[in-house]
């Protein structure tokens, strides 16, 4: 089983994620279309580039917009989330040990500790965002059992590999299911919400090129995000 | 019964037509027809096939459910934070389903995707700039109206509206001899009062052509006098014509893209014939989004720009202030505390902040700042049409208490409001709240503090 999940599955896993996200974003700026969105992608395009970068990095940064400083909470749980999310697994050094192994590479690893405590947190925040959900009504409204699921199959590597990692129960049966809920993940990203791993930076840059040509960008020092 | 006589798919081309449909008063049989229009749901899925794509698509996909849009929304914080006036709730449940369905919706659904369309939202885009993924649900909802406009489940006022815009080229029945006519009545008013004035129709390569607002020659003609005496004054060589002087559009509003295109047509083929180096449009902020932001790319001009450089007017004030052209009388200059409307269309949608503040330094010693405000401003409350619709009226008025907010806490009861539909939001706002405010456009205020040179005064 673990042969199985860790190779011809784990193989898999990334291809889909790999070509799946590649044609998110071709297929994107493919639908782009100068008339229907209105924004003259291809003319005045240092206009555009310019807007796309600050729209990308004004929000990408905890607090460095208008609507990031409005909901100072949320903005520290979606930041500690996106962090815990993207920095744990790949500076993890039992993953980086795994490819020492397998390819004699390696990147830098974060300190146990660091791992254990970036673990944790992002799925405190998880438990946050979805008290959030409960909790406030501008979000229930919105909320469906979509959002739920995505939410689950973004936590559950995290929290099985924790599982795993303190090897207090069945450590075989804990790591198999992290692994599969990893490549759960890794195949959920390209057809799901989860999709804003490559949409968000899409969108960013389309809005930001909008404003930058089209609504202003040209006439002043850019929008205030 | 598919389609109704005066409620169905058909846009107001005649002018029997536009009689028939206006002699229907509020749109009361209009109203009645369209619980019977059938929705053309192979129509409305082609369209979709033809024009959702990938941005709108994403869009819809991405969107998180956070609910951060809430607080953005003045509907939803003017009725009290209601769930459904969440941004993001309306763009889903109407536009979201019509995309999820590809089109399979019946009457009621679009009754319903109207009333959001129309009554909840005034695309004054300002929940797009507190989306973390920058969804932009004001875009969604310009291009939503124009789903509806094309099923025929649009407001009465609307169709009217862009109507009016297929037949006379202008949002209103002023005709190109009433809008000459106009002109030069406003110049004789006036000349003895300004020696020299004029109104110069149809002049080739004059620096400036001015194009207005249909309601300033058929309500407002003052505001055409005063503009011109500003000119006058300024020393502009200036020109106005006689075809293509409308800049605004009731179709925008509509979502009637083919009469959107006519409409700024008109005005590109006057700065085509007359080839005047730029063009300055009246203190009206749709009518500069349409014409100039959005309208070359209902005309296909690739450049997304109108054939000569195009200007608000607060950007010519700005500048006849700065060069010195227009010099203000320090004595003249507005005591009591006075604040500025920022409209969401030159604004937020065009970036002219920096214009309205630089005015401000020249013609207030107590210019209060709304909060919040620039691009961040909340909609007057009349904008996207809003102001115009019978059958949203309770919802504006009750929409209006924003901006009623904002306005007092800045202390000021002067607010300097160079916007028709800006304007016309504060006025109705003091009609239904009576908080002791006025408002003004830049003209008459302008007119009352400017120094005018020697040569330039009547003899008396």
């Amino acid at each position: 089983m673990y042969d199985f999940v860790t190779g011809p599955l784990a193989w898999l896993a990334f291809s889909v994620f790999l070509v799946g996200v590649i044609a998110r974003v071709v297929l994107y700026i493919r639908g782009l279309d100068w008339k229907l969105d209105r924004v003259t992608y291809t003319v005045n395009v240092s206009y555009g580039v310019k807007g796309a970068i600050r729209s990308i990095l004004q929000w990408i940064f905890p607090f460095g917009t208008h609507s990031w400083r409005s909901y100072p909470f949320m903005t520290v749980l979606v930041f500690a989330f996106h962090i815990g999310i993207l920095f744990t697994p790949i500076f993890l050094i039992a993953h980086n040990l795994i490819m020492w192994e397998r390819w004699g590479i390696r990147l830098w690893t974060l300190p146990e500790p660091a791992a254990d405590f970036l673990t944790l947190t992002m799925m405190t925040c998880a438990v946050f965002l979805v008290l959030r959900r409960i909790a406030l009504s501008e979000v229930r409204i919105l909320t469906t059992g979509y959002d739920y699921l995505v939410l689950t199959i973004a936590v559950a590597p995290f929290f099985t590999g924790y599982m795993a990692h303190l090897q207090v129960a069945d450590y075989r049966f804990w790591l198999i299911l992290h692994i599969l809920s990893g490549e759960v993940m890794l195949v959920a990203i390209p057809f799901t919400k989860l999709s804003h791993f490559v949409g968000f930076f899409l969108s960013r840059a389309q809005i930001g090129m909008d404003y930058g040509i089209k609504r202003g960008g040209m006439k002043n020092k850019g929008l205030a995000w | 019964m598919p389609e109704g006589i005066f409620c169905n798919r058909t846009p107001i081309n005649t002018v029997e037509a536009l009689h028939t449909l206006l002699a229907d008063k509020s749109g009361k049989t209009y109203y009645a027809e369209m619980n019977a229009l059938e929705v053309d749901r192979a129509a409305l899925k082609a369209t979709l096939d033809k024009t959702c794509k990938s941005r709108i698509r994403t869009w819809l996909e991405i969107c998180a459910h956070c609910g951060m849009c809430a607080d953005s929304c003045f509907f939803y914080l003017a009725n009290n934070k209601d769930p459904k006036q969440v941004p993001s709730y309306k763009i889903q449940s109407t536009l979201g389903q019509i995309v999820k369905k590809n089109g399979d919706v019946d009457n009621a659904f679009m009754q319903m995707v109207m009333d959001t369309a129309w009554g909840k939202c005034t695309c004054c885009n300002r929940c797009g700039m507190y989306c973390p993924f920058g969804i932009d649900m004001g875009v969604m909802f310009g291009y939503l109206r124009g789903l509806c406009y094309s099923q025929g489940f649009v407001p009465w006022e609307l169709k009217i509206g862009a109507g009016m815009h297929r037949i006379y080229r202008a949002q209103m029945d002023v005709t190109s001899e009433d809008w000459v006519d106009t002109c030069q009545w406003m110049a004789e008013e006036n000349e003895e009062d300004w020696p020299g004035l004029e109104i110069p129709v149809d002049k080739e390569d004059a620096d400036i052509i001015y194009t207005v607002n249909a309601r300033e020659p058929k309500h407002y003609p003052e505001d055409l006098a005063e503009a011109a005496i500003l000119f006058h004054i300024a020393g502009e060589n200036w020109t106005v014509p006689s075809v293509g002087w409308e800049e605004t559009s009731l179709a925008m509003f509509a979502g009637d893209w083919e009469a959107c295109k006519l409409q700024v047509q008109a005005v590109y083929d006057a700065m085509e014939r007359l080839k005047p180096k730029r063009m300055v449009v009246t203190e009206c902020g749709h009518a500069y989004r349409a014409t100039v932001i959005e309208g070359p790319y209902w005309a296909g001009l690739k450049s997304g720009k109108t054939p000569v450089p195009s200007f608000h007017y607060v950007e010519w004030v700005a500048e006849a202030l700065r060069t010195g052209k227009l010099k203000i009388d320090p004595s003249k200059r507005i005591k009591e505390p006075v604040t500025y409307q920022d409209s969401c269309n030159y604004i937020r949608n065009a970036g002219l902040k920096e214009c309205a503040r630089e005015i401000m330094s020249y013609i207030a010693e107590d210019f209060r700042e709304m909060s919040p405000n620039k691009e961040h401003n909340f909609c007057c409350g009349g904008g996207g049409g809003m102001n115009g619709l019978g059958r949203y009226r309770e919802q504006r008025n009750i929409g209006l208490k924003v901006k009623r907010d904002q306005i007092l806490a800045t202390g000021a009861k002067l607010v300097v409001s160079p916007c028709h539909n800006c304007w016309d939001a504060i006025r109705d706002l003091e009609e239904v709240y009576h908080v002791g405010i006025r408002w003004s456009f830049l003209k008459p205020l302008l007119l009352k503090m400017v120094i005018v040179p020697d040569h330039l005064k009547s003899e008396e």
